[in-house]
């Protein structure tokens, strides 16, 4: 029981992490939002997992959430601005592909030097995959900063969103359900808010303007 | 019983405005139901005196900070939104937005203040940050309300870069609530509350807490407009309809710093004044610095204003980082001059911009012939900006430097003290150019859109009430003092 349920544990926060790097490999943004879907399942699978090994009813019903949310809302909405869009494929990344991968590296390295700080204070077999929540993070910040198609800062915007709950559900099995509530649906909104300023931008302007961006400056 | 009355007030304004197509009666009554909540406000500072309130089921909480924090809210949306109906009416004239758009106006700014209001009313630091990431969902079409290029960019860039920044708040506050779960003694009932983790902080974890602290720093400091993830505050402020501004540079930063302030009484009983001190002057001095270049050679106003919004929540954070009780209430002072001045010059400063059509400085001129009403709130609106006596600035500044030479930092005063002249030359460099400039060449006619006299006079008792509370702060002393002392240990 106890082996299969770290087992469990660990494959799915592994497979978080996985799918965070995936999205830096491919190109074209349907693969990236299908990463994005295997992480909210896999997210989903973390939450409930500990749930019924801890008895937590609440952090089931979040994993539920998590499931609904990140494994099906937010995918099928990026999903329709893909097929919307005729150029859906990220075709300028500021820094190449190879190159991202061998930084993702770095970035995973720094996250474990970072996470034994935070979790020193109780290592167990759970919290000891925290390091893995923080890299899908700055995972997630490398793709914000390195990326120009807007389909791609959305999805590095939400990677963010996914290490830090998978790193919530590591350290502490979940804050309040409430305030999780209150997340979940802050992100699907933030998501829908950004679809919708695509949409709007693109219908004002016979130009594809988002990868510019240079109206506004001192 | 009042927390809620101002949150039903609230919400009652925002059902009333969804319900019904636009109407300009709808915007006076959002003003009435600012009004209230302002009034309500008041009472409930008066009641704080006593301690703490709760209201449902202890979810929502005001000791004296949140009560403040109200009266600041209250006072700020009043002036905003007794400028919805002239507003919207100036944008229906020239075509700029439909009907259907000024009734999302009118519902998303009510929304905005009612977020801000349950930010400040909570009793649960993760529902407060939940408010606060929630205002900027509610301000994201009104920045992008004039459905131009420029707005439509700078509510992009506003959303991506604040819900990044916000997502690090979060992870702080996880950590915060990681920490009280080893905590001896409190690990069985830990909690987001506010009275339970203030009871826990001086057992935490140092080092969590001291990375949860900085995420926290950088997180809420993206929300108030901190280096080093400013830079969607002069585009969104730029771009946004004036009353907009009025309340984002107002108050909404302010609630953010708000969520700030109780972070810091949390990490200095975990971990001593020394950490989040320096955290704090760095980013405070930081910001003022850069704020100060990019005034010297501004050339939009309303960008200007954004700017000095930028450099006040830096001298906000430099007063919060020295954090003794002192210090604390002369930063809260200089939260209610800031919120009040600072809409005064947004909704004056959208006013001008309507009637000379431009936002450029330069081609903004001889205001005080053309509009000498309108040019003199300005006028006078800048001097309070640049704390002059006997604005309440002043006096807020003014003492925020006594509690930084008390604390032996008076290297970060004079820095500041440097920073805040070269920003009065710009400045006064600036509004000569609007206010007197060019004036031999255009005839000293009125232009036809003047101010109507209610709206007049809610900006002259503005700038009013700023001279007052820098004359005699006795109404607030008290209040003040008691609000400082819930956020220092």
């Amino acid at each position: 029981m106890s082996t299969t349920y770290v087992g469990v544990l660990e494959l799915a926060a592994g497979a978080v992490l996985l799918s965070a790097v995936m999205t830096l490999w491919r190109r074209s943004v349907r693969a990236i939002v299908s990463m994005l879907r295997l992480q909210g399942v896999a997210l989903s699978v973390v939450a409930v997992d500990l749930a019924l090994h801890e008895h937590e009813h609440a952090l089931l019903a979040t994993g539920a959430l998590v499931l609904v949310v990140k494994g099906v809302a937010i995918p099928a909405l990026l999903r329709r601005i893909a097929q919307r869009d005729p150029r859906s494929r990220e075709s300028r990344p500021l820094v190449n592909v190879p190159a991202s991968l061998v930084f993702a590296a770095a970035l995973i390295v720094l996250s474990y030097v970072v996470g034994t700080r935070i979790t020193a204070l109780a290592p167990s077999v759970v919290t000891n995959l925290a390091p893995l929540g923080l890299a899908t993070v700055l995972v997630g910040y490398f793709m914000l900063v390195t990326r120009r198609h807007a389909v791609s800062k959305i999805v590095g915007l939400i990677l963010v969103d996914n290490g830090i709950a998978l790193m919530t559900f590591l350290l502490t099995s979940g804050v309040p359900l409430i305030v999780e509530l209150g997340a979940s649906l802050d992100v699907l909104l933030v998501v829908v808010v950004l679809q919708f300023l695509m949409v709007s931008m693109r219908h004002h302007s016979a130009t594809d303007r988002l990868t510019e961006m240079k109206a506004l400056h001192d | 019983m009042l927390i809620l009355a101002i949150l039903v007030t609230s919400l009652t304004a925002t059902g009333i405005a969804a319900a019904l197509t636009w109407r300009p009666w709808i915007g006076w009554m959002t003003a009435a139901s600012s009004a209230v909540v302002l009034g309500l406000g008041v009472g409930l500072s008066v009641t704080s005196l006593s301690g703490p309130q709760w209201a449902l089921h202890h979810s929502l909480r005001a000791d004296s900070l949140s009560a403040f924090m109200v009266v600041v809210i209250g006072a700020v949306s009043l002036l905003a939104t007794a400028f919805t109906s002239r507003t919207m009416h100036q944008e229906l004239t020239s075509g700029v937005t439909t009907t259907r758009y000024a009734r999302h106006y009118v519902v998303l700014t009510q929304v905005f203040i009612t977020c801000m209001l349950s930010a400040v009313l909570t009793a649960n630091l993760g529902v407060l940050w939940v408010s606060i990431e929630a205002t900027t969902i509610a301000t994201t079409f009104l920045v992008s309300h004039r459905r131009t290029d420029g707005a439509f960019e700078a509510s992009w860039k506003y959303v991506i870069l604040c819900s990044v920044g916000i997502a690090l708040a979060f992870l702080g506050t996880v950590l915060i609530y990681y920490a009280q779960l080893h905590t001896s003694g409190v690990a069985h009932h830990a909690s987001l509350d506010w009275t339970t983790v203030m009871s826990a902080a001086h057992h935490l974890d140092p080092r969590v807490t001291r990375i949860a602290f900085a995420l926290l720093v950088v997180g809420y400091g993206t929300k108030v407009g901190l280096a080093p993830l400013h830079s969607w505050l002069p585009d969104a402020h730029s771009q946004a309809p004036a009353p907009v501004s009025a309340l984002m540079s107002g108050v909404l930063l302010s609630v953010a710093f708000y969520g700030l302030l109780r972070f810091r009484a949390v990490a200095v009983a975990a971990l001593g004044p020394a950490f989040p001190r320096a955290l704090l002057l760095v980013v405070g001095l930081v910001s003022l610095l850069l704020a100060t270049v990019m005034l010297i050679a501004q050339r939009d106003l309303k960008r200007m204003l954004a700017y000095s919004s930028i450099e006040h929540m830096g001298l906000l954070a430099i007063g919060a980082a020295v954090g003794t009780p002192l210090a604390i209430a002369a930063v809260l002072l200089h939260i209610l001059g800031h919120g009040v001045t600072k809409s005064v010059m947004f909704l004056s400063a959208g006013e001008i911009s309507h009637a000379q059509g431009t936002t450029e400085i330069s081609r903004i001129t001889a205001l005080l012939a053309r509009q000498p009403t309108l040019g003199g709130i300005f006028g006078f609106g800048l001097l309070s900006l640049v704390a002059l006596p006997p604005f309440s600035l002043f006096v807020s500044e003014l003492n925020m430097a006594r509690a930084e030479v008390d604390a032996g930092l008076w290297w970060a005063v004079a820095i500041s003290l440097v920073c805040l002249a070269v920003i009065f030359a710009a400045l006064a460099r600036h509004a000569r150019q609007m206010l007197l400039g060019g004036a031999a060449d255009v005839p000293p006619t009125a232009l036809p859109t003047a101010l109507p006299a209610s709206l007049t006079t809610l900006l002259v008792g503005a700038l009013v009430a700023c001279v007052v509370l820098g004359l005699l702060t006795w109404p607030l002393q008290s209040l003040l003092v008691h609000a400082a002392q819930t956020v220092t240990p």
